[in-house]
């Protein structure tokens, strides 16, 4: 029940700005609209959203695609290099995260897992705050405000209650924006996502509830998790699901556009279930050939979410070889970036642990900030000390 | 210039990995980020990338070598801009890194903590009173630092640069509510943590003054790598030793054996007066003059015997290909105790010798293997083991499967005890013969079976003639 069957028809999810009644049907087949050898589908329903997107658009979220998997490349190999203490690939899921973000408006805020990075990327976190926290460099890579991007969550699913808290904020504003928790197929099985689609049914907050079904929770295999899809998980909440194949950048941007619709407009929450794959290790400390079929990554393989994309533009006579040619030659930028801004970051001084604790003055912290500074000075040579605490 | 590539922390805190192949060589040209090296961590094979583009200077380890964390592992010959394709400076930067690494250990990124020579982690002196002696850069250095806070007013000898005892904050509560020095107690959790239990039996333990004034005067060089406790007159309390070497592979192999195997161990108590009684005439006889005869001896010999009925007992589990490997051969192993810990040498074809071949054989193996220079020939291919505890004066046990094997026999001491004989209770020379089994491979029947016959043949040499 957990294969991928594609493609086998649409489901109910709602054209722009009608069907009220559809909408609230829950999960159902696969939507899929291009397929893995890059042929587009049409799909009656999910069309619509996507009438604005030009060639140049496609060809815009191929870049993206390409390029955050580069990135995702240079951080595993950084990692390897002792350059970061950590890294979670996100290998695979280039369309869920790219089709989705590129759907969001500027004042959407995102609440996003720690896997999200081409989420962050989309929304203009520069490249070396994506690894500043990996590198151990700061408790958080950006400022969350600049770009509303929350700061990555480590603890599974926690996100997705500060999401529905954002949203019920929006609500209490009286604003149109949305808030959008992204998580995985492990989190659907810790309460704070259930207890997030607790309130988000019960206030009809307008947050959006991204699941990349990534069939993996570490080790542990989403059908050992779920007995049903778990787009019918949300259902029992009330709130409206879609199941859509989350290597299909078009089905997942359409998937998101109309889940945003609907919050705009007073519906409430969304559950959309990007069905993907995670074809790297958990992280960079993982090793999932213990605990996974080699037949599997080959099946997912196949269903490559870039290579599906190339297709689509080949058969559409766009892959030109400027385009290529434009494309490697960003990723190799970014790439190079990425790489430079990590190895040349600034080490934290010790102080700086004062600086992000109260946006106000505070007379106990500055007490504790005075005592610090004395006892670093006791080292002598308060700029050695500060170096030599600094590299710790 | 030459770079160094240190081996990082490859998977959230590991220390050391092994290095599996090499994919380069030395002069080969690499771009950055090509693949160099196959390393296998505790958590993962994982493939290393090139941090530079460059030549390859020198690669310093052997496969199958395990290198800490933190130490080179190749040097690349770099054009001096350092660009290659990692960009305007990121190659310098990355040396310089690592130049920053060896002075000030990092731990989280960057090449990883280098390890500590001693049990705990190196920190800096505090320089309240003495000058800035305590560089982190030499870690091995002596120094002795006056502290400030000491409530004994002991002065400690450390040969670690002034760094605090590991312990935790509310141990270290305790320890200053009671008045207790944590440079003096000995910690026995891990990594040498003093837990609340050392600091308590450390107060219950005896006159702190005392203790204090000993540690006073302790000469320096009696103060080794670990936090030092309390020295009374009869040394220390404990001994730490590394795990290392064969107590290591042992400890290895035991814990994969008894976590692989399932393991069933089922006892036969026998009657061999009838065996000691043939092994006196051996020895008493011509033919066998010159030769060491022990009950090993004839035990090792009906052993043998007893497999050509019983050959699954003399198989092994492959859990890699799915298959049972039968051998069709005995490569008979001993368990040893050597002077470097327990080894296990084996005798090879042992199936095929005569009881005078089998003799030599053991007491060559045995010579070997207490002069400690047992070859890792010898070592490996073991089919079936037996352990010979009854030396000891043990009568029984549940020894634990050699890894790979499917059957170990421990051999009992022979005791005289009332027995019955004949009807009758008379005092006889009896042995407890314990046979573990893998469940996997071996059933109870033919375990069972297998020992059964065994006792037969010692308790009556003569049956023999009914089993060949």
């Amino acid at each position: 029940m957990f294969t991928d069957d594609a493609g086998k028809g649409g489901i109910s999810a709602g054209g722009p700005g009608n069907s009220e009644n559809s909408t609230r049907r829950t999960g159902g087949d696969l939507v899929q609209l291009i397929t893995p050898a890059g042929e587009r589908i049409s799909h009656p329903e999910f069309d619509p959203w996507l009438q604005d997107v030009s060639d140049e658009q496609l060809g815009s979220l191929y870049e993206d695609m390409v390029v955050i998997r580069r990135i995702d490349a240079e951080a595993t190999a950084l990692q390897r290099q002792g350059e970061l203490a950590l890294w979670p690939p996100l290998l695979g899921q280039e369309a869920s995260q790219i089709g989705s973000a590129r759907a969001l408006r500027d004042d959407d805020f995102v609440f996003p897992s720690y896997r999200d990075n081409g989420v962050a990327y989309c929304r203009g976190v520069k490249v070396e705050d994506l690894v500043r926290a990996w590198r151990g460099n700061a408790s958080a890579g950006w400022d969350p405000f600049t770009v509303n991007v929350a700061t990555q969550q480590i603890i599974i699913g926690a996100q997705s209650l500060h999401a529905t808290g954002y949203a019920m904020g929006i609500q209490n504003d009286g604003a149109d924006c949305v808030a959008v928790a992204y998580f995985g197929d492990g989190a659907t099985s810790e309460g704070d996502v259930n207890e997030a689609m607790v309130f988000a049914a019960s206030f009809q907050a307008p947050v959006v509830f991204i699941c990349q079904n990534n069939h993996w929770a570490i080790s542990e295999p989403v059908r050992l998790q779920s007995h049903i899809q778990l787009a019918d998980r949300a259902s029992g909440f009330g709130i409206p699901s879609m199941r859509v194949d989350g290597n299909d950048v078009l089905a997942v941007m359409a998937a998101t556009r109309i889940a945003l619709d609907r919050a705009r407009h007073g519906g409430g929450p969304t559950f959309i279930e990007a069905v993907t794959y995670r074809m790297g290790p958990h992280t960079t400390a993982d090793d999932p050939t213990r605990y996974r079929d080699a037949n599997e990554l080959e099946d997912w393989a196949a269903k490559d979410p870039i290579s599906r994309v190339k297709s689509l533009l080949d058969r559409k006579g766009l892959l030109t070889a400027d385009l290529e040619a434009a494309v490697a030659a960003k990723a190799d930028a970014v790439a190079k970036e990425l790489r430079a801004g990590t190895i040349n970051m600034p080490e934290p001084q010790p102080l700086d642990i004062f600086k992000h604790v109260y946006s106000t003055p505070n007379s106990w912290l500055d007490r504790q900030q005075d005592h610090y500074s004395r006892y670093l000075a006791s080292f002598g040579d308060p700029a050695e000390a500060a170096s030599e605490e600094g590299a710790r | 210039m030459i770079k160094e590539f240190r081996l990082p922390d490859l998977g959230e805190g590991l220390t050391e990995s092994e290095i599996v192949a090499w994919k380069v060589a030395v002069g080969d040209t690499v771009t950055l980020n090509q693949i160099i090296a196959e390393v296998e961590t505790a958590k993962a094979v994982v493939e290393l990338p090139s941090p530079f583009a460059g030549v390859v200077a020198a690669l310093h380890e052997q496969p199958g070598t395990v290198v800490e964390v933190g130490k080179p592992i190749v040097s690349f010959e770099i054009e001096d801009d350092g660009a290659g394709d990692s960009g305007g400076g990121a190659g310098t930067a990355v040396g310089a890194g690592a130049v920053a690494a060896a002075k000030r250990e990092p731990n989280l990124v960057g090449y990883g903590a280098v390890l500590e020579a001693s049990g705990r982690p190196a920190r800096r002196t505090r320089t309240f009173a003495a000058p800035a002696a305590a560089s982190p850069v030499a870690p091995a250095e002596p120094v002795a630092p006056v502290r400030a806070a000491e409530p004994l007013e002991s002065k400690v000898v450390e040969t670690a640069p002034g760094e605090r005892p590991r312990s935790t904050p509310p141990v270290r509560k305790l320890a200053k509510d009671l008045g207790v020095d944590l440079e003096a107690v000995t910690g026995t959790g891990e990594h040498g943590l003093i837990t609340r239990e050392d600091v308590l039996n450390f107060v219950g333990g005896g006159d702190l003054t005392a203790a204090a004034q000993e540690l006073a005067g302790a000469p320096a060089q009696s103060v080794g790598a670990q936090s030092v406790g309390r020295v009374p007159a009869g040394g220390e309390r404990e001994t730490r030793t590394p795990i290392k070497g064969v107590r290591k592979f042992t400890a290895a192999a035991m814990v994969a054996s008894a976590f692989t195997a399932p393991h069933v161990t089922e006892f036969l108590t026998v009657d061999v007066t009838p065996t000691m009684e043939l092994l006196a005439r051996l020895k008493a006889s011509r033919a066998f003059a010159g030769y060491k005869l022990t009950p090993l001896t004839l035990v090792s010999k009906a052993v043998l015997i007893a497999l050509r009925n019983h050959p699954t007992l003399n198989a092994r589990w492959d859990e890699a290909n799915q298959e049972i490997v039968q051998f069709n051969y005995v490569n008979l192993g001993i368990a040893a105790a050597t002077p470097r810990g327990l080894t296990v040498p084996n005798i090879k074809d042992a199936d095929r010798m005569s009881l005078m071949e089998l003799s030599t054989a053991l007491t060559e193996l045995t010579d070997t293997a207490r002069a400690g220079k047992t070859g890792t020939e010898a070592l490996s291919g073991g089919t079936i083991s037996i352990t010979n505890i009854g030396v000891f004066g043990i009568d029984a046990g549940t020894p634990i499967l050699n890894p790979g094997e499917a059957a170990i026999l421990a051999l009992g001491a022979v005791r005289k005890m009332p027995w019955e004989y004949q009807d009758e209770v008379a005092l006889r020379q009896v042995m407890t013969l314990s046979l573990s089994f893998d469940h996997r491979l071996v059933d109870g029947e033919q375990g069972s079976r297998f020992l059964q016959d065994l006792g037969t043949m010692l308790a009556d040499p003569g049956m023999v003639l009914a089993m060949v």
